[in-house]
């Protein structure tokens, strides 16, 4: 026992030495988090809009008002005539055209249904569905004041609600991707390198014929970046609940559980890696490329896996981070325990459990 | 039971026969050194016995274990310092020292004395980190490292290697000491001098060994006759010697060189009439006695192969 | 620029210092063009520091010097240019082949393509290793390796090359065709700057200087250096001016 950890010890030395890895472990996850957090935005602010006001009475009046008193919209400019909509799009000022049919309050008062024509601009479709979103929110929102107000039977109730991000707050999607993206590093990426380094700097023939079994120096290296992902997440969670406002709905001690669990998936990943790379360099573009890479593409991250090609949803499906971000979703965002999440977790296991075994399969106690 | 015992190991890389059939010896107490250039197979023959590489054939016990079956109860019972990347550059010398006593279970007081004549040279710099160390010191530090477990056993791949002239002189002084405590060791070094500092030693080239015994047995098999010869221009006479068709090899030697004729003992006399007809003064032509090199040199020439083609410039004919 | 022609390198106390420690200790000295120069010091002592310099690779913190008649500060890119350089750690693309590595280094130092093809023959007919042409290095053994190494590193023929330990764990065959063919290219006027640990090399230089500490404890051809010192060997020089400190 004290032979390993004399080695742990050391590890940790090589850790806190090398400057570098420093930045990448403690950095790299605050200026993530903080740029995604305030930089990226996806949200919708100061959109400009025209408004086709076909009827201007009072109703229609009262609709805009409500669109443009949000933060969302402006007004760049109103049209008077169908045939001004294609130029307008075209100059390329607005990205949405509202149009009020004629007699826009006269028909709902009498009729109760009237047309309003949301038009977006959709060579940007993710911002066109939040146009188009938000607009027929506020709009919904309308309707519902008016029939509160006037106690009339409406048939159909439309209710729009983005649920659990009401304000479509980028950084909620974030956070879970982020997460899984920064244990990644950490764990799968340093691992594979420490043990390489060691590798190629020819000390790791001195520790083969020492006392020292394989296992020992599997372990030894990997204790210290167990704990020190955990730390890292730590740091993640409190930002995200202390800066961005992240609400973690579902126990705080399941989104613990699952973390370790993702890091322990990493690190078997990371010491995998590391058994078929002869150097350091070889072992960062696998796992640069191999693994860092797919994962923020393919995990789910940033892009919706459910829009990709039935191919590249197949690929998906091997990454662990995808379902890692499907479980911490589940729990900080919607609640969810693990009654809901435990066939991700199993695949989780599953994962850790077959990288942990080829690995131990690979490893030599040879040099050649 | 010897320390080491080697029968009939031979180990290919690919196309490439790295050892050739190598048997040999090493009794307890020994400082037994392997003399070869780079490339001749001391790095692999080392990682055999170290247990790091398996053979392709042959049998090798080490204090009397197998190499094959036995390598783990091997580890745990030598020291092996392989060349020049053994130690840890961002570790300080105290803590690469403490790393290394951890690892086999001792500390560092336990076999103080065993490293004491080394470490007094590395204690100003016990918190310098090792890579900071110059090439000496780091040769002194790995030293420690893979003594401070008391092995009985040491092996030592290449330590000397880069380090200068003095620095090698005191390493092989702690060698000597090591001797007293009864610890084998087995060294590796490409510089022929060092040969002299070992018990006994066996020549290696090319994956084969061209010699295996005391170093003064291996001088008595130079059977050629030696001659020391220097003149004011050592430029002209070592081509003179060379175009001279009498000559048999002319090597340099520092400020003289040494040379063998075709026709075995010569006559002083004529050789020096001969080369002061060339205009050499000066000169000083001497009978001397066959050093190691010159036995090294003279065993490759026998065991040459196709592959290193003898031209003019090698001074042979 | 150094109009004299028969000093190639003058160094007037140059000191590289790192932080609080000086690797270079105010050296001075010349090198005269055609000489065989060796560079003999302990380890840490400041050569591999002091070539540095001298090959553009690293500025001094104050002190004079120029190669070639290009000032080190200034015109460290002029330097690179007109030297040959090649140590013990690098010398050719083990990947590459014999052929592809003179082509590729001869494209480097300026050569036109005939020449290149006409050095090419040269050498590997000159080394004998035609054989070899098309192998790649790391197929060769090292003596052939660091030969042809050396031949490369003067394959434009510089004023002058840097040889850093380039006999390092060589067979004494082949170090000794090494110092033949450093000789061959001395007597075409070539200056060799060369440094090493074998104190019989040392003995062929024309003039040795050793370091200890960042400064020049001796510097002086063999001969006058055994008699100063008393001693039969440069190895007994060594040893003495080391201990001395």
């Amino acid at each position: 026992m004290k032979r390993f950890r004399g080695f742990v010890i050391k590890e940790f030395y090589h850790i806190f030495r090398d400057t570098r890895t420093l930045l990448i472990l403690f950095g790299m996850p605050v200026a993530q988090i903080l740029l995604f957090g305030f930089a990226i935005t996806n949200e919708i602010k100061d959109v400009n809009v025209a408004i086709l006001d076909m009827s201007k009475d009072n109703t229609t009046q009262e609709i805009g008002n409500k669109i443009l008193s949000s933060n969302y919209f402006k007004l760049y400019e109103n049209l008077s005539s169908v045939l001004e909509i294609e130029p307008a799009f075209k100059k390329g000022k607005i990205k949405e055209v509202i149009v009020f049919e004629p007699d826009f309050g006269q028909n709902l008062t009498r009729t109760g249904k009237a047309n309003v024509q949301i038009i977006a601009d959709a060579s940007d479709p993710n911002l066109a569905n939040m146009i188009i979103g938000y607009t027929s929110l506020i709009i919904s929102d309308y309707q519902r004041e008016l029939a509160k107000e006037n106690s009339f039977l409406f048939q159909i109730e439309t209710e729009i609600k983005m649920r659990f991000n009401p304000n479509l707050k980028s950084v909620y999607m974030f956070v879970p991707g982020l997460m899984s993206v920064i244990l990644l590093l950490v764990s799968a990426l340093m691992t594979s390198i420490s043990i390489t380094k060691e590798k190629e700097m020819g000390t790791m023939e001195v520790l083969l014929v020492s006392p020292l079994n394989p296992l020992q120096i599997i372990a030894g290296k990997v204790i210290p970046y167990l704990l020190l992902a955990f730390v890292n997440s730590t740091v993640i969670l409190i930002l995200a609940r202390t800066v961005f406002k992240v609400p973690i709905v579902g126990s705080l001690w399941l989104v613990v559980f699952e973390c370790i669990l993702f890091v322990i998936t990493s690190l078997s990943l990371g010491i995998m890696i590391s058994t078929i790379s002869p150097n350091q360099q070889t072992a960062m573009m696998i796992s640069l490329g191999g693994l860092i890479l797919p994962t923020i593409i393919l995990s789910g991250y940033i892009f919706p896996i459910d829009n990709m090609p039935i191919l590249l949803q197949i690929i998906s499906n091997f990454i662990p981070a995808k379902w890692f971000i499907i479980i911490i979703r589940g729990v900080m965002l919607k609640g969810s325990d693990l009654s809901y999440v435990w066939k991700e977790t199993l695949v989780l296991f599953g994962m850790s459990a077959l990288f942990t075994f080829i690995s131990i399969r690979n490893f030599k106690t040879r040099l050649g | 039971m010897e320390a080491i015992e080697v029968k009939n190991i031979s180990k290919s890389f690919g196309k490439t026969l790295a050892l050739d059939n190598i048997s040999f010896d090493v009794a307890k107490g020994e400082i037994f050194g392997f003399i070869g250039p780079d490339g001749a197979g001391k790095t692999t023959l080392f990682r055999i016995l170290t247990t790091l590489l398996m053979p392709d054939t042959g049998r090798a016990h080490v204090l009397g274990l197998d190499v094959i079956k036995d390598y783990k109860k091997i580890r745990e019972s030598v020291g092996y310092m392989p060349g020049r990347f053994s130690l840890y550059q961002d570790l300080t010398v105290e803590e690469n020292l403490k790393f290394f006593a951890a690892i086999f279970g001792t500390t560092i007081q336990e076999n103080y004395n065993l490293i004491k004549d080394i470490y007094i040279l590395l204690e100003p710099f016990k918190k310098r980190r090792a890579g900071k160390l110059s090439g000496g010191m780091k040769q002194k530090l790995a030293l420690c490292c893979a003594l401070i477990h008391r092995p009985d056993l040491l092996f030592l791949d290449e330590p000397t290697t880069g380090v200068d002239p003095v620095s090698r002189n005191e390493f092989w002084e702690m060698l000597g000491h090591l001797k007293n405590e009864g610890i084998t060791v087995l060294v590796s070094t490409p510089y022929m001098d060092e040969a002299a500092k070992c018990d006994r030693i066996a020549l290696i080239q090319k994956g084969k060994t061209l010699g295996i015994d005391t170093l003064g047995n291996i001088l008595k098999t130079y059977t050629k006759k030696l001659y020391s010869i220097r003149s004011d221009n050592m430029f002209t006479l070592i081509n003179d010697l060379r175009a001279y068709n009498n000559s048999d090899t002319v090597f340099s030697f520092g400020d003289t060189l040494h040379y063998t004729d075709k026709r075995g003992e010569i006559s002083l006399t004529e050789l020096t009439g001969y080369l002061e007809s060339l205009n050499h003064s000066n000169l000083e032509i001497a009978s001397i006695s066959p050093g190691i090199e010159d036995c090294f040199m003279e065993f490759m020439g026998i065991h040459e192969n196709a592959l290193e083609p003898v031209t003019e410039t090698s001074g042979k004919k | 620029m150094n109009t004299d022609d028969k000093i190639i390198i003058s160094v007037n106390k140059l000191t590289k210092r790192f932080g609080h420690f000086t690797a270079v200790d105010s050296i001075s000295f010349d090198v005269y063009k055609g000489e065989i120069f060796g560079f003999i010091g302990a380890n840490g002592a400041g050569k591999t520091t002091a070539i540095r310099v001298l090959c553009g690779l690293s500025s001094p913190t104050s002190g004079e010097a120029s190669v070639a008649g290009y000032d080190v500060y200034k015109q460290s890119e002029l330097i690179k240019k007109n030297i040959g350089y090649m140590s013990q750690r690098f010398s050719l693309y083990e990947d590459l082949t014999v052929k592809e590595n003179i082509t590729f280094y001869g494209g480097i130092y300026g050569l036109t393509n005939a020449q290149i093809k006409e050095k090419t023959d040269y050498l590997i007919d000159l080394l004998g290793i035609t054989s070899e042409k098309n192998k790649l290095i790391k197929s060769l053994p090292l003596g052939w390796k660091q030969k042809l190494a050396f031949s490369v590193a003067v394959i434009h023929d510089p004023k002058i090359v840097f040889l850093d330990e380039p006999t390092g764990g060589v067979d004494p065959v082949t170090r000794r065709q090494f110092w033949d063919m450093i000789y061959e290219s001395a007597s075409r006027g070539i200056t060799i700057f060369v440094t090493t640990h074998y104190m019989d090399e040392a003995e062929y230089c024309n003039r040795i200087s050793m370091m200890v500490d960042g400064r020049i404890a001796a510097l002086d051809s063999p001969y006058l250096l055994k008699k100063e010192f008393n001693a039969s060997s440069m190895h007994e020089v060594f040893v003495k001016l080391a201990r001395a400190v």
